[in-house]
């Protein structure tokens, strides 16, 4: 069996797997629809299509892939910017790998490097630093992306170019917020989705009190969950147990990592660099309302909007992409009538199809045999 | 991006700067250790240990188990390879006016 090498204890496994059945059962028979568990993170969503586990758990059971892959979320007029940036001669683009192949309305920062943008992935923001330190005759600018697990290394970095007086390094910044973005998920009407595994290293961040509001306003259970095909199992089963005896509560199974008060350096340096903007842009999503993040005033000097006076793009989603209702778990992303046709992971149309943590990707990857036949 | 990667500190690189060595998986590199810096000790108080490392910045300590754990998942899912190959090829040129 493929799963048995992948779970560190596979007798754990087996006795999860009976678990879960037991109490799907049971819910199920108060119920007439699935219950439909959302994996917020895009790693959870990875691992979740990698082992499979949908196969071995009951058709009672539904996971809605959420909106927690940075690169999935990125608006196509974010991508424009950057290339627009990236076109100037004096500016050398950094930015994340992950970022390279997701379709801007002018093609993918991969497409302009071809065709003559100096673009360059960096592993760390502090690399793109470094290259700012070697090539002082350039602009440096860093497009940074990710939610509150990487947000804090960008505002490290910011202070720590400040604290070296270095004069030719800016940001383009895209970090948003997981929190603002699961109320709007959760405002919506008709936003189906019964309890959370909540991502694990967002939360090794922020801790584990900012989700309270799921539990006691919207009354989802909500758990802290671990990367392991072994930490998903468990963290649905306490989601299903609480579903089972009616509660709603934060639980935090990836307690190993994830402390209670979050990382409080981490955290501090967030506060001290940026502020919330009025409103973000997501892909598929629409505008949500103080879910990203830009340079407090203090930091104007390194923020490249205002150092080159850009004009941010907005771009509409192409009409035939249905990103958002996948990832508002609306529709399974083999329902989207792109999938597998107009939009592969070789030619992706929607930023789903890009990363190997898009629930697009994920599917195609491991099940796309099956799906587009 | 946003699997952290599990690294041992092998050393301190400038602790006012806040830097240290570590190795990841045969890779040395240098990673900011600003966030789990022991409050009232010092900086070399972190060699030796395992932390899980996002994009250059050591974010929580880890026991070893558990980041031996997350190693052998990170190889399985091809994940490993993938963030060694962006540490080892970070900042490298590839436009028409590139400079070195
Ligand atoms: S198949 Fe492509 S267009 Fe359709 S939802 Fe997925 S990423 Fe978006």
């Amino acid at each position: 069996m493929r799963f048995s090498e992948a779970f560190r204890d596979p007798a754990l496994a087996e006795k999860l797997f009976t678990e879960i059945a037991r109490t799907a059962e049971t819910l199920a028979r108060s119920r007439k629809t699935p219950v439909t568990v959302m994996e917020v993170c895009g790693g959870h969503t990875h691992t979740i299509f990698r082992y499979g586990l949908k196969d071995r758990l009951p058709d009672t059971i539904e996971f809605a892939h959420g909106p927690g892959c940075p690169v999935c979320v990125l608006p196509m007029g974010r991508i424009d910017d950057a290339i627009a940036l990236a076109r100037r001669p004096d500016v050398i683009l950094t930015t994340f790998g992950d970022a390279m192949r997701v379709p801007g309305a002018q093609g993918s920062l991969l497409q302009a490097r071809a065709a003559g943008a100096d673009i360059r992935m960096v592993y760390s923001p502090l690399d793109a630093l470094e290259l700012a330190r070697k090539n002082p005759d350039r602009e440096i600018v860093f497009f940074a992306l990710g939610f509150e697990t990487t947000a804090p290394s960008t505002a490290l970095t910011v202070l720590r170019a400040a604290r070296e007086g270095i004069q030719n390094f800016s940001l383009l910044c895209q970090h948003i917020l997981i929190v603002p973005t699961l109320r709007a998920l959760l405002e919506q009407p008709d936003f189906a989705v019964d309890g959370f595994i909540g991502p694990g290293h967002v939360a090794m961040v922020t801790g584990t009190h900012p989700y309270e509001f799921v539990a006691s306003t919207f009354h989802r259970p909500f758990v802290v969950a671990g990367f392991e095909p072994l930490d998903i199992l468990q963290s649905l089963l306490m989601v299903l147990r609480q579903l089972e005896a009616g509660q709603a509560r934060v639980e935090n199974q990836y307690a190993r990592v994830v402390p209670p008060e979050g990382n409080p350096a981490a955290l501090a340096a967030m506060r001290q660099v940026y502020e919330t903007r009025p409103d973000t842009a997501w892909r598929g999503l629409g505008t949500i309302a103080f879910s990203g993040l830009q340079l407090r005033p203090t930091w104007a000097a390194f923020d490249a909007e205002r150092r080159f006076a850009l004009t941010p793009h907005t771009v509409a989603d192409p009409a035939s992409a249905r990103c958002g209702d996948v990832l508002t778990g609306r529709i399974r992303p083999t329902a989207c009538p792109a999938f597998g046709r107009d939009c592969t992971p070789d030619a992706p149309l929607g930023a789903l199809m890009v990363s190997s943590e898009g629930a697009c990707a994920a599917c195609y990857d491991y099940e796309g045999a099956r799906q587009v036949a | 991006m946003c699997l952290g990667i599990p690294a041992r500190i092998t050393g301190i690189a400038d602790a006012a700067a806040m830097l240290a060595e570590v190795d990841v998986h045969g890779v040395r590199r240098e990673v900011d250790v600003l966030c789990v810096a022991p409050p009232d000790a010092p900086l070399e108080d972190l060699i030796g240990s395992w932390v899980l490392v996002h994009v250059g910045f050591a974010m929580s300590r880890i026991s070893e188990p558990e980041a031996r754990a997350t190693l052998a998942l990170l190889a399985e899912m091809g994940e490993l390879h993938e963030e060694l190959t962006a540490m080892q090829d970070t900042g490298k040129a590839g436009g028409s006016h590139a400079v070195q």
